[in-house]
């Protein structure tokens, strides 16, 4: 530009600035890709792995066999006594966080004093906090032996008191986001119940409840991926005993706790062992991405929009 | 459109032909304006006929709304403001600006207005120039005890006062006010309307308003913008203020200024 | 709960029958039970507290904390484990805290509403659904594996990247949403006065994002330290009785590693009770590291609050 008057006493560094402008575009781009990077990398290992593992086990095999003895001398590879025990812990975990969870979003939300939620938020983030493992200790050496007295046949290692309390770990998953998806839910929706009569307990259940689903079910399933996807309570509390069975009374072997008694042993790379833990991640990942396309259809389809 | 066919004034903008599209939709279309030197030039007009989206052409500050492209030329010092040669940042430096709602850096005073300085590499004494800004705002002699306070510690009109300070630190040779005194109260906003008028010695001063007293009362010349059916906003009528407010020569202008409108 | 004075029903000849007796009855039993509810998870966490300091406290000493694990329950330490998890914060934060904050800045500032920055932000949420051990197969897969030269295979640096990798979601989300709660007037003021982007975003939008951005990443780092999934995966040991090295760095970072929660699961699943006891006092360790990491989030964010203002 032509110089005008003053100019000569603004000499800025424009060429530097404007050079440092795309060097740090440039390098914070790449840091965002690292998050796709990330979903590629773990996408190719599971399929370079996993492709691998069928060419030594065929699939139908997999997902036939009644039987899980991979590191027996004849081994058999049913994936679903694995996803027996997943599915056996996740239920249970769920019947606990889902129900108490969503009443505990509603009683934030909904009932709670400005007060009450100063002190009960932080404690449920203290919750969603204490790690893993220390929940399995918790359900290993506190909850079974309480239950063990209650309840006949129940093993040491069971599926009872690991999804009880994996149901308390995830709670606070259900708790939190629904809080927000209920919590957003307009005022004028809860006055336009009121004016017209409802109670409260009503205008929860039949106006605020509908209007905050899209955000529920998507808390609810994130919490189902939670519960599949759990190790430590499920390895320390339910066992590595894998069988295909629905009794909670007894001793099982998740998915998850099958790649954490084989990563214990040190598995020699390309060993077919080693294999095997990618097939099981790769049917763990499927599952958990199955639920992430049901939720984002669900969260596309049915969310309400306020301005 | 109308324009006086002469202006008599050395100008130092010259829009030529601007449209303004955001995504398809037309906001802005075919806009001739020339603001001349050391002048207050007014664009009034109702909401959403483009006013203050030509505004931000004439500092490029529309680069940062996704999916704005704006047609046409801006002349700024014999240069076209859109040419690929032209660094955006160096034409807000020699542009500058004053927003609707104050908004000052959370920041102290002082350093709200050395910055601009020192980032555009300011050759001069700081110091000094913090002053003088503060003095050309008329905020001196409330702050100079307490430069180093937080500029948000000041009432909102000396909040306003404070960010025209920060905009002629830079040393603009335009300033640009986007409804400065919209978010005021009525006494803050004749101290901001005397700063203008003494400001006009120095700067151009085009500012957007809302209030049409408040354009008739302060500046020479105004430009009244309107939608048309499609709600793309054009300019309707240009001049000196007097004969915008006296005898304007499109009816719609005569209705918007006498209240009938809008 | 009795509103208005006046009974409907008898008083006015209506045709509503709105039995509110029983409408309110139900209302309080729903109350109740959302009170309730909310009580299990805080009853439970109260229990889990005191069933560990019970078996733990005792056993918590200096000795305790300066000693390595041991075959013997009764000398067993937690001196490898704990300086394990500290040598995996800090490789953990110096890894994903510059990569997570550029991140969401160019996604937040650089990049809002493009193409990119949408499907970044579907990937972060499907990333957020990922089992924590599949993070670990990948590890296993990259790091252990095909960067072994590097890494040095089941070492501490394979260990801190693959935590890093975990958390670089809740790091990049925090920042976002801290950038976004910046008002875009300072960004528009900064821009007028003639600065570039990057200017502006270092020198005015960051500082005021700042506290946001440093709570996230304190909360992310603590989730970071209490995951014990991923680490097995990749092959943490659970028994070493040496630290890494500091000199040379190149060394320490190479070397094999435990951590606390691993420590913590080694012993819970051990028959014997001593090794028990000693989980629980690893427990209210690794528990006092956390609280503490969450304390100081909530503390310097108040803190930097009230000193801008």
């Amino acid at each position: 530009m032509s110089k005008v008057g003053h100019s000569e006493r603004w000499k800025p560094k424009r060429s530097l600035s404007r050079w440092s402008e795309r060097a740090i575009k440039f390098i914070f781009g790449a840091f965002a890709l690292i998050s796709i990077a990330t979903t590629l990398g773990i996408i190719l290992s599971l399929v370079f792995e996993t492709i691998e593992f069928f060419q030594e086990v065929p699939i139908g095999r997999f997902l036939t066999d009644t039987e899980w003895t991979p590191l027996f001398a004849n081994p058999k590879y049913g994936i679903f006594v694995l996803i027996s025990a997943t599915f056996l812990t996740s239920v249970i975990a769920l019947l606990v966080a889902i129900p108490v969870g969503l009443m505990t979003a509603i009683y934030l939300s909904e009932h709670a004093s400005q007060q009450t939620r100063r002190y009960l938020k932080p404690a449920l983030e203290v919750l969603a906090g204490v790690p893993t493992v220390v929940y399995g200790y918790f359900a290993l050496l506190f909850v079974t032996p309480i239950l063990q007295i209650v309840i006949p046949g129940l093993e040491v290692f069971n599926a009872l008191s690991a999804g009880l309390i994996m149901g308390i770990a995830i709670l606070p998953t259900v708790a939190s986001l629904s809080e927000d998806a209920i919590y957003a839910v307009p005022q004028s929706l809860r006055q336009g119940a009121y004016a017209l009569g409802a109670t409260k307990q009503e205008t929860i259940q039949n106006v605020v409840l509908p209007a905050a689903l899209s955000g529920i079910v998507a808390s609810v399933i994130l919490a189902i991926a939670r519960a599949v996807g759990e190790t430590m309570i499920v390895t320390i509390a339910a066992g590595q005993n894998p069988r295909l069975t629905l009794d909670p009374r007894l001793s099982v072997q998740t998915m998850t706790a099958f790649i954490v008694q084989v990563s214990l042993g040190d598995a020699p790379t390309a060993s077919l062992e080693y294999k095997t833990i990618f097939a099981v991640g790769m049917t763990l990942f499927l599952i958990t991405l199955i639920l992430n396309m049901v939720s984002f259809w669900f969260v596309n389809r049915f969310r309400e929009k306020y301005d | 459109m109308q324009i006086d066919a002469v202006i008599d004034e050395e100008t130092v903008l010259q829009v030529e032909n601007v449209s303004v599209y955001y995504g398809a939709f037309p906001a802005l279309r075919g806009v001739y304006l020339e603001i001349p030197k050391n002048k207050i030039t007014a664009l009034i007009g109702p909401s959403g006929c483009g006013k203050s989206t030509l505004l931000r052409c004439l500092n490029r500050l529309n680069d940062f709304i996704l999916g704005a492209r704006v047609e046409g030329r801006v002349r700024f010092g014999g240069m076209n403001l859109y040419d690929k040669s032209v660094d955006p940042v160096e034409v807000r430096r020699r542009i500058g600006m004053v927003f609707q709602v104050p908004n000052p850096f959370p920041k102290s005073i002082y350093e709200n207005i050395a910055y601009g300085a020192r980032i555009n590499g300011y050759q001069g004494n700081v110091d000094e120039l913090v002053e003088i800004a503060l003095k050309d705002a008329a905020l001196w002699d409330e702050v100079k005890d307490k430069l180093k306070n937080s500029g948000l510690s000041l009432s909102g009109g000396q909040q306003q006062r404070l960010c025209i300070a920060r905009a002629l630190a830079i040393e603009p040779e335009v300033l640009l006010m986007d409804e400065p005194c919209s978010a005021l109260d009525p006494i803050s906003t004749g101290r901001i309307e005397e700063l203008m008028h003494e400001l006009k010695q120095k700067y151009t001063i085009v500012i957007v308003t809302h209030n049409i007293q408040q354009a008739a009362r302060i500046s020479s010349y105004t430009a009244f913008f309107s939608t048309d059916e499609s709600r793309t906003g054009q300019m309707v009528e240009f001049g000196p203020t007097t004969r915008i407010f006296g005898q304007a020569n499109d009816p719609r202008t005569r209705d918007y200024v006498e209240g009938r409108f809008g | 709960m009795t509103p208005l004075n006046l009974k409907p029903d008898e008083q006015v000849d209506s045709y509503f029958d709105s039995n509110l007796a029983k409408r309110y009855w139900f209302d309080r039993v729903f109350v109740s039970t959302a009170f309730i509810c909310t009580l299990v998870g805080l009853v439970i966490l109260a229990l889990l507290l005191f069933d560990v300091c019970k078996d733990g406290l005792p056993r918590l000493s200096i000795d305790f904390l300066t000693h390595y694990p041991s075959r013997r329950a009764g000398q067993a330490g937690i001196l490898s484990p704990l300086v394990g998890t500290i040598w995996l914060l800090v490789i953990t934060a110096l890894v994903a805290i510059p990569i997570g904050v550029g991140a969401g800045i160019f996604l937040e500032e650089f990049a809002a509403s493009s193409l990119l920055a949408k499907v970044i932000e579907v990937n972060i949420g499907n990333l957020a659904a990922v089992p924590s051990i599949i993070y670990g197969l990948l590890a296993l897969h990259v790091f252990v594996r095909l960067m072994n030269p590097i890494t040095g295979g089941r070492s501490v640096l394979s260990g801190g990247l693959t935590l890093a990798l975990l958390v670089l979601p809740i790091i990049i989300v925090a920042t976002r949403e801290a950038l976004r709660a910046v008002p875009e007037g300072i960004r528009q003021a900064g821009y007028a006065i003639g600065t570039t982007r990057w200017q502006v975003v270092r020198d005015q939008v960051l500082p005021i994002a700042f506290p946001g951005i440093l709570t996230g990443t304190i909360l992310a780092l603590s989730r970071a330290i209490g995951e014990t999934a991923p680490l097995i995966t990749i092959g943490a040991l659970t028994f070493i009785a040496f630290l890494p090295p500091l000199v040379p760095l190149t060394e320490g970072l190479r070397s094999p590693f435990t951590a606390l929660p691993i420590q913590i699961y080694n012993w819970v699943s051990r028959p014997q009770e001593a090794f028990q006891i000693a989980a629980a006092a690893g427990i209210i360790v690794l528990m006092a590291v956390l609280i503490t990491m969450n304390a100081t989030a909530v503390y310097l964010r108040n803190w930097l609050q009230r000193t801008r203002n």
